[in-house]
């Protein structure tokens, strides 16, 4: 196999004299990757009670507490664990997402949308680390899905319309790995049937599952044998139960105990194996660079990037944001605009009203004052009829007063009853 | 077997310039500090032999640039280094030919092959440098090379459909010969290391170093490291980059007192002791090379290749690369001739 490029891209080979001591690259690379640690990302889609759970744990023979799911969540949602596992010097950072209530919603139209949601999403946290100006990318942690375990029910029949629509909404987005879960419920035959009908129609519904490499001398065999032995027929198990002196994981039935780890009972060994042992980096590798690069491509045109302008001629990511800034500085001066004229418009709009305000107030004023005139006026009147009263009366009393200075021989009486004549004058 | 605590992941920050981003789906992610029991044997760390698999099929490749006036032995050197004619030695100017006017950037590329091990190895030369009776900015067509050499893979990287594998063609190593005058560093020597130092991973490494007895050699490297550290030039491997302790020990133990490697170069096999080895014969002696009491050119090999080679790639992608790229994204007013836009800075890329 040629190294980097075909045959040697053109360059002379040449031969050395000696040993030079570059063929511990491979292993200065690897120091490396162990020091920063190594992230893997599942993602187990399968109806509520379909074995989710109990598989991750017979994969990774851990038990973590997980309550019994119940069937009645209004809408599918994922649930994400992240654990840390250590086995001799690798340090693993899984991190398991499971679907909760799939396939249980009466109306499952929107079932496989929050799963399509959530992958994209890792791709646009990666997307959007990956263009940022000063970014950490190399000890970014990856939380792209790397492999989707899909479990189909072990109905023996077919797929159900839910399992084609889910897988073939996710399989240019993930690298999709079909399962039969609970496999002890079908027979062998019944199952060689079951699993030639599945693969016969994924293919016509152009669904594309992942295929184990078989590029790869060293694992090409294994990984073509294994390709046919897909969807792997799988059960878990938690439980162990002693067969002959051994402890095996299997599940204990009236009539017999199935073992788990047992390749003629079901296919678990070869899901680990393909899983873990040998297919694990290409998984990674898939991920980042087909399905990854897939999404990025979609996205950056989406967002109005090319790679070649009308005249077919390159442009540069640089070109083209150029240009996309500019478009929206302008967008942002005519809004600027825009807005600055409503303002102008409502100020206008408020001014005539408060003048028109104004004037009204004014002329009320002007009323007002015309009446206080008139009050003033009439009060002015009054006042004089007041006065005029007032100098008549006095003018009387000082007559009045003449008069009594006057006679003082008049008796008392005939003075009193002067007086009162002249009283009852007044009155 | 155990397992241990996971912190949570910081979203990546949106900048203003990208129309609504797709919502984030609300997933609950509990960090579960799971006390994990692992029972039997799951198989991860075969991931060890699926990566080392991978890296053996892909191949490497690796750009080691030498710098240094003629005459000090560069193309030898890089031969012995890998142990065959990937550098052709130049046999001077005769007086026909014109001595280069400016420094020329001269890229070989081979392929090698070692335990299965492909490589392919670019070695670039500078003729020139430092050759002329002016020598001023006689660094400068070799920075503009280095940053040339980003530029390309920063608009691979940038492109919309890009290439599966980005061809790498920007400098991982830079070796800086100095000449064993036995007295100081040379202002070329300092300026030269002083401008380079910042964009590339330089190794000085004092040529010829045969021409200087032990006591002038111990000597000598110790004024040279305190020039460097004096005038601020961080050569390879930077402190600042020292990942752990078992990083930084063993590479103060290094860069205190192996560096700057005075080595010896040659490709003349001659027999010393029932044994063929690498050296220079001289009257009074066979030199060898790979003789540590002689010379420290196999400090020198296992250094760069058996230990570092990895390291000095991930640095000059990590870092060098990086703040290229963060610096080319933030300014636009860049290197003629390849940018030509004039823009205040901005937050992020897009």
């Amino acid at each position: 196999m040629a190294g980097a490029g075909q045959p040697n891209d053109g360059l002379r080979s040449l031969s050395l004299s000696g040993h030079v001591g570059f063929d511990t690259l491979p292993d200065q690379l690897v120091n490396k990757s162990i020091k920063q640690g190594f992230c893997f990302n599942i993602l187990c889609i399968g109806e509520t009670g379909s074995g989710k759970s109990t598989l991750i744990n017979s994969l990774f023979n851990t038990s973590f507490d997980d309550s019994v799911s119940t069937h009645f969540h209004p809408n599918v949602r994922l649930k994400a664990q992240r654990y840390e596992l250590h086995e001799s010097n690798v340090r693993l950072k899984l991190t398991v997402v499971s679907t909760v209530g799939f396939g249980d919603q009466i109306n499952k139209e929107d079932s496989y949308q929050p799963i399509v949601d959530y992958i994209d999403a890792q791709f646009e946290a990666y997307l959007q680390e990956e263009l940022k100006i000063k970014r950490s990318i190399f000890n970014y942690h990856d939380t792209r899905i790397h492999v989707c375990l899909y479990i189909i029910s072990p109905t023996g029949h077919s797929l159900k319309t839910l399992d084609l629509l889910t897988m073939k909404s996710l399989d240019s987005k993930v690298n999709i790995i079909p399962l039969i879960g609970k496999a002890d419920s079908i027979s062998k035959t019944e199952l060689q049937q079951f699993k030639r009908k599945l693969i016969t129609e994924l293919v016509s519904n152009g669904i594309q599952i992942y295929q184990f490499p078989t590029d790869d001398e060293v694992v090409s065999q294994i990984n073509t044998i294994m390709n046919g032995h897909l969807p792997f027929a799988v059960v878990g198990s938690t439980e162990v139960v002693k067969i002959g002196n051994k402890m095996v994981k299997a599940r204990q039935y009236p009539w017999g105990i199935v073992q788990v780890e047992n390749e003629n009972h079901c296919d678990f060994v070869k899901l680990r194996e393909m899983l873990i042992c040998t297919n694990m980096e290409d998984l990674i590798e898939q991920t980042h660079t087909r399905h990854y690069e897939l999404y990025r491509r979609c996205r950056l045109q989406e967002m109005g990037f090319r790679d070649i302008d009308p005249e077919n001629k390159p442009v540069s990511l640089q070109e083209a944001y150029e240009a996309k800034r500019r478009k929206f500085y302008l967008e942002l001066q005519r809004r600027e605009e825009e807005t600055r004229q409503k303002f102008v418009q409502r100020v206008k709009e408020k001014e005539a009203v408060l003048k028109e305000a104004e004037q009204r107030i004014q002329a009320k004023f002007e009323h007002l004052m015309l009446m206080h005139q008139e009050e003033k006026l009439k009060l002015e009147k009054k006042r004089k009829a007041l006065e005029e009263e007032i100098a008549l009366f006095n003018m009387k009393k000082a007559n009045a007063e003449l008069l009594q200075t006057q006679p003082m021989v008049s008796t008392p009486i005939s003075l009193k009853r002067e007086k009162d004549r002249k009283n009852s004058s007044f009155t | 077997l155990c397992a241990g605590p996971v912190e949570n992941k910081n979203e990546a920050a949106m900048s203003e310039l990208v129309p609504e981003s797709r919502q984030k789906p609300v997933v609950p992610m509990k960090p579960v500090g799971i006390n994990a029991n692992l029972l039997g044997y799951i198989g991860i760390d075969t991931i060890i032999e699926q990566m080392r698999k991978k890296t053996m099929k892909t191949g490497f490749d690796f750009n080691i640039m030498v710098v240094g006036q003629s005459g000090l032995g560069k193309s030898t050197l890089v031969n012995t280094l890998f142990k065959s004619q990937v550098s052709r030695k130049s046999s001077g100017w005769n007086r026909e030919e014109k001595i280069p006017k400016t420094v020329e950037i001269k890229a070989i590329g081979h392929v090698i092959e070692e335990g299965g091990v492909k490589m392919k190895l670019t070695v670039i030369d500078t003729p020139g440098f430092g050759d002329q009776i002016n020598n001023e900015n006689c660094w400068e067509p070799i920075e503009k090379y280095i940053n040339e050499q980003y530029e390309k893979f920063l608009k691979e990287e940038v492109n919309i459909a890009r290439k599966k594998r980005i061809p790498d063609t920007r400098v991982h190593c830079c070796l800086y010969f100095i000449s064993p005058t036995g007295h100081s560093l040379r202002p070329l020597d300092l300026e030269f290391m002083k401008h380079l130092s910042k964009v590339v991973n330089i190794i000085p490494v004092i040529a010829k170093a045969d021409t200087m007895t032990l006591e002038e050699k111990t000597e000598f490297k110790q004024r040279v490291r305190k020039e460097l550290e004096v005038n601020g030039i961080e050569f390879y491997p930077q402190k600042e980059f020292d990942e752990d302790l078992e990083d930084k020990t063993e590479n103060d133990k290094i860069r205190q007192e192996s560096m700057p490697f005075a080595v010896v170069g040659s490709d003349k096999e001659y027999q010393v002791n029932g044994k063929r080895v690498l050296g220079r014969k001289t009257p009074w002696g066979i030199i060898e090379v790979e003789n540590l009491t002689h010379c420290e050119f196999a400090l020198l090999r296992d250094f760069v290749i058996r230990t570092h080679l990895q390291d000095l790639k991930e640095v000059t992608h990590n870092i060098h690369y990086e703040t290229y790229r963060a610096k080319r994204l933030n300014d636009n007013g860049g290197l003629p001739p390849m940018t030509s836009e004039t823009e205040e800075n901005h937050e992020s890329n897009l």
